[in-house]
């Protein structure tokens, strides 16, 4: 067993990264994900990586582009207002097919918000964020110990598949320090192949181009259905999700990161309490766990999606059960975290008093 | 029968999308010679920008990558710090450097980026068609300023050379043009020099080209010297031509 | 076992650093821990505050709004952190800083003369010291020797004779009890 360390969640995502063989980081400061480049400041150099602050969000992800386009393991960090801004550039990446790391930290919104973890940025993770038809892998971890983690599967993906791939965590998970333990396989780049599409050195070989356009007619059509053979490869082979006392649950609460930390408390209050409820955890966010939701919703009749956001998740939830369960929503926006009493409150309204709820949480 | 010239091997033997009169097909052209001459072919990465010269990319024989309008140098930079043994070029037009990219430029001049930047100027947008661009002269017709640019509503045509070269970072910066035969030769001879002092680890460099844009500019293509007369007449009084950083 | 706490003081009162000691304690004890700091403009004024959760069963939210302990540094944080105090729960204050007194009669209080016993031990930064030891003896959350193995952990570039000093300052915070 690998020894555990007490570690900001920031630091070991950094560490995560480096140690699934990023060599390249560029990032702008902004709170609640500042560890994140002052620890690959320090750290990218002393493995013999690269690290630049970059002087925008913008130059930043850019610098990720022709990093990327390179075949090096490269990564940028934000939270929401910079991720924003990152978008135009993670387009681009999509289309160009280029894997890469990106990390969100994020915090309320929207505007400048506040500097509290929240789960606002669900949308634009998911659904893209930049233009055009392009998807994102987005893992999103509950505690430090998958911030710890979730870079080696997010780059395994990334590399196998071409396209980048997003760690989705909120403020609090950032910031908070648990005990970690690197329990993902060490990669060493000097042993990873070079991809045969990598700008270089190119010793004789036919040259090479990175680009994300096609201005011929129906190419860019060809382009764009090639790339969907690899989403769908994707959605069959890299699903992940947890799922705690779910066996005899008569309600099964979603949620995910932070608001999935919460659910395990009112859960376990709940229970005490004589409510059978359960949780569903998704742990990448596209592709979506929407086949085990549809399955579950032929035993579970209701499900209760928590999350700090106005209710974005809970449009994926409503797509996957198709109407075959009763989907009720606990909201909390603005950058607050709802209390497990909170939850259960909820909970005991829809078991107890046969409620519908979907509101957003006062 | 002797063959004096040669399609240098740096450059794709294809038919150039360009209009006629148009300076980026020299630029290219003379880019290429310098690469085949420096023998750095095949260990340069070239980037191609937003703009006319976005199919650079299929023009130039070397590894290329086209991205994000006037990011160009943020991407060498990601190119040059994970490939340091790689040269690396970002070829650039007037709104994609000096307009969208005028903070990537500066601040990879500011980082002493050791990449080298080839920026066309010819004062307009010419993929868009003819829209004012940040280097547009005062009085100049564009799509967007109909009566001619005026300093009270678009204030004034920007000077990239001597911007940078106030930047310590910035190791060579010179502006040259492509109008006439002379200035062909220095074209090519500065562009030696910045790849060059690229080669040497010394650092930033830039060439800037007052280039032709006859199309947009409005003038007679039957009559290819009316915009070469507007670059030697007009241009060069506000975009003087010389050395502003680095040796003479 | 739960114990979920709140410190809070000035900043350079070592509320932060004490917030990670008493974590990284629990993880040597093999407890579930985690540390959760206030941050970026929330520090800004001068007061940091942290929550620490020391647990036999996986910690769930690290934001702990219902403390069973709050430690208080100094006088702004008693206004700010007594309501928080969970019925019954212990609140820790520093006397030696902390004029006013607190008013709820469902907790318990223990006034802990920080400032003076580290004066009285030669070194003024090892305040949170004091708290953190009258914190381990009054609640049994953590053993004092845990907190002695984490602090040559926790601050790798102290000298041992100053982490010997820190030793001595939680030993005198833990002679302080409740009546």
């Amino acid at each position: 067993m690998a020894e555990k360390k007490l570690m900001k969640g920031n630091e070991a995502l950094a560490e995560g990264a480096i140690k699934a063989g990023c060599r390249f980081f560029a990032g702008y400061p902004i709170t609640p994900q500042n560890e994140v480049p002052e620890y690959m400041s320090w750290r990218m150099p002393a493995v013999g990586g690269a690290f630049v602050q970059a002087e925008s969000e913008v130059s930043a992800i850019n610098m990720i582009y022709g990093a990327a386009a390179t075949g090096v393991r490269c990564m940028t960090s934000s939270s929401s207002p910079g991720v924003s801004l990152k978008q135009e550039g993670l387009s681009y990446c999509a289309g160009a097919d280029l894997p890469l790391l990106i990390a969100n930290v994020m915090r309320g919104g929207p505007g400048l918000g506040n500097i509290a973890g929240a789960q606002g940025d669900y949308w634009q993770a998911t659904r893209g964020g930049g233009h055009g038809d392009y998807r994102t892998f987005v893992m999103a971890p509950n505690g430090v110990n998958e911030m710890a983690n979730f870079p080696h599967k997010c780059f395994e993906v990334a590399c196998k598949y071409r396209l980048p791939a997003m760690v989705l965590a909120d403020g609090i998970i950032g910031q908070m320090m648990e005990p970690v333990e690197f329990t993902a396989p060490e990669v060493d780049p000097k042993n990873l192949v070079e991809p045969d599409w990598a700008l270089g050195i190119n010793n004789g070989r036919a040259k090479r181009i990175v680009k994300s356009y096609d201005l011929r007619e129906g190419y860019l059509e060809k382009m764009v259905l090639e790339r969907v053979k690899r989403y769908k490869e994707i959605e069959k082979n890299e699903i992940m999700y947890e799922e705690k006392m779910l066996e005899d649950a008569e309600i099964a609460m979603v949620a995910y990161g932070t608001s999935a930390r919460v659910s395990v408390a009112a859960m376990k209050l709940a229970r005490e309490r004589g409510i059978k409820v359960g949780l569903f955890r998704p742990i990448t966010l596209w592709p979506f766990p929407k086949n085990r939701l549809a399955e579950l919703s032929n035993r579970i009749k209701k499900f209760l999606v928590v999350e700090m956001s106005l209710g974005q998740m809970v449009e994926d939830v409503q797509l996957s059960i198709n109407g075959a369960a009763q989907v009720n929503l606990h909201a909390k926006p603005g950058a607050s975290v709802m209390t497990a009493e909170e939850v259960y409150t909820t909970l005991e309204r829809i078991v107890k008093k046969g409620a519908k709820e979907y509101a957003v949480a006062k | 029968m002797q063959l004096l010239n040669k399609r240098p091997e740096s450059l794709v033997d294809v038919p150039m999308h360009y209009c006629p009169g148009c300076g980026h097909g020299i630029i290219h052209r003379l880019t290429a010679e310098v690469m085949d001459e420096l023998n750095i072919r095949e260990r340069t990465i070239g980037i191609a920008p937003v703009g006319c010269a976005v199919f650079a990319d299929t023009y130039f024989n070397c590894d290329m990558i086209q991205g994000p309008h006037g990011r160009g140098p943020a991407e060498a930079t990601g190119i040059k710090r994970c490939k340091p043994g790689a040269i690396v070029f970002s070829y650039q037009g007037d709104g994609d450097l000096a307009s969208i990219g005028m903070a990537e430029i500066v601040h990879a001049a500011i980082r002493s980026e050791n990449i080298t930047v080839i920026f066309v100027n010819n004062a307009i947008y010419g993929m868009t068609g003819g829209q004012m661009a940040p280097t547009t002269l005062i009085g100049q017709k564009a799509t967007t300023c109909v009566e001619g640019r005026t300093a009270k509503q678009a204030g004034y045509p920007i000077r990239m050379c001597e911007l940078l070269a106030t930047i310590d970072g910035s190791t060579y910066l010179e502006r040259t043009s492509v109008h006439t035969a002379p200035g062909v030769l220095k074209t090519k001879a500065a562009l030696k020099k910045a790849f060059q002092t690229q080669i040497d680890g010394k650092g930033f460099s830039m060439v800037e080209i007052l280039s032709m844009c006859p199309t947009n500019w409005g003038t007679r293509l039957d009559n290819p010297s009316e915009a070469t007369k507007y670059v030697n007449d007009d241009m060069m009084k506000v975009f003087p031509l010389g050395v502003y950083k680095g040796e003479k | 076992m739960y114990q979920g706490i709140r410190i809070s003081g000035f900043g350079g009162q070592g509320v932060i650093s004490a917030g990670i000691l008493l974590a990284y304690s629990g993880m040597l004890e093999d407890k579930e821990v985690s540390f959760f700091p206030s941050y970026g403009a929330e520090m800004r004024g001068g007061t940091a505050n942290c929550s620490v959760v020391i647990a036999s069963d996986e910690v769930t939210t690290p934001i702990v709004s219902e403390p069973d302990t709050v430690i208080v540094l100094n006088e702004p944080s008693l206004a700010k952190f007594e309501p928080l105090v969970k019925p019954g729960g212990l609140l820790i204050v520093n006397s030696s800083l902390v004029n006013s007194k607190p008013t709820r009669k469902d907790i318990k209080v223990l006034y802990v003369p920080c400032n003076q016993i580290a004066g009285e031990l030669g070194n003024a930064k090892i305040m949170n010291m004091v708290a953190l030891g009258a914190f381990a003896s009054n609640t049994g959350a953590i053993s004092l020797d845990a907190i002695s193995r984490a602090l040559p952990k926790v601050y790798k570039k102290l000298k041992p004779e100053v982490i010997e000093l820190n030793i001595k300052a939680l030993k005198r915070g833990a002679e302080i009890k409740l009546n």
